[in-house]
């Protein structure tokens, strides 16, 4: 990169969306707020280490994720805790069933748009220990590749996919138990068929 | 051709566009063949779209660009990390 005026210029057009980011991360907007300003700060200065030609985004929200990972998190007492109900495949996929049937004039994707509010699924998300919660926003919100979320966490793409998984599984099964808690379907017995 | 539990397993890697070409081209054969499957793979890739769209940014508080820039200004000005340094320990005292 030719200089840091010439740095600092490409980076800014990130600042709405690495704000964006933080505050899902950080949970709060002043936690937001400071995790974006020394995201950029840290880039700025350290942007000799950015590689010309690679993905600057990606390198951006890999400071952001550490930033958070080593100080916001300690300091929100969120422990790193790894591990997870296992959830088996097609959970919610196999109990909206019912649903599908009731409004099939409709698409599926309508209907999951209704079925759920802004606040559930965030709330879904919200519930994962970081060490999923992480990987799934990073891919499904932020759309980065496996291989970029790896880099950006320093763990191997396995792993990321295992969290990643996993993760989305717990998040769906969330969202099923709200589905059922407003009444929007009936639980289906745990020993299901199939 | 790869069957429905092999298909399944592979469905979230998929959906997220990493599946090795051989790898995609049989779960490609087997949804071509499965209905069961295939609706299974519509649910999650529709479900995958409404998640993102729940998602929608918030505006940034319109002094944060300012204050972002102004790190930037003063490093500028002031050539070195002696400034920025300040900065980022202000904020982490905080």
């Amino acid at each position: 990169m030719a200089d840091r005026g010439v740095f600092a210029e490409q980076a800014m057009q990130y600042a709405p969306q690495l704000y964006a980011a933080a505050l899902r991360l950080a949970r709060n907007q002043a936690d937001a707020e400071d995790l974006v300003q020394e995201t950029f700060l840290k880039a700025y200065r350290g942007f000799g280490g950015f590689e010309e030609g690679s993905n600057l985004r990606a390198w951006l929200y890999r400071i952001l994720t550490n930033n958070y990972i080593n100080s916001y998190r300690s300091r929100q007492r969120r422990p790193d805790e790894s591990d997870l109900a296992d959830v088996e495949d097609l959970y919610l996929y196999r109990r909206l069933d019912q649903l599908e049937h009731a409004l099939s004039s409709r698409s599926a994707e309508d209907q999951l748009l209704d079925l759920f509010t802004d606040d559930e699924v965030k709330s879904a998300l919200e519930a994962l220990p970081d060490a999923f919660r992480i990987p799934v926003l990073l891919a499904d919100v932020e759309e980065f590749s496996y291989k970029e979320i790896a880099e950006m966490l320093d763990l191997p793409i396995g792993t990321v996919m295992s969290r990643l998984h996993r993760g989305r599984k717990a998040m769906h099964k969330q969202l099923y138990e709200f589905a059922v808690g407003q009444g929007l379907v009936q639980r289906t017995s745990e020993t299901q068929p199939q | 051709m790869a069957d429905c539990n092999e298909t399944l397993r592979e469905l979230q890697t998929y959906l997220d566009g990493e599946l090795g070409e051989e790898a995609k081209q049989l779960v490609d054969e087997h949804l071509f063949e499965c209905t069961d499957c295939m609706q299974a793979f519509d649910f999650h890739a529709e479900l995958k779209m409404v998640i993102v769209s729940k998602f929608k940014p918030g505006e940034m508080p319109t002094d944060l660009m300012a204050k972002i820039e102004a790190c930037f200004g003063t490093d500028l000005l002031s050539g070195e990390s002696a400034s920025d340094a300040g900065n980022a320990g202000e904020t982490a005292d905080r």
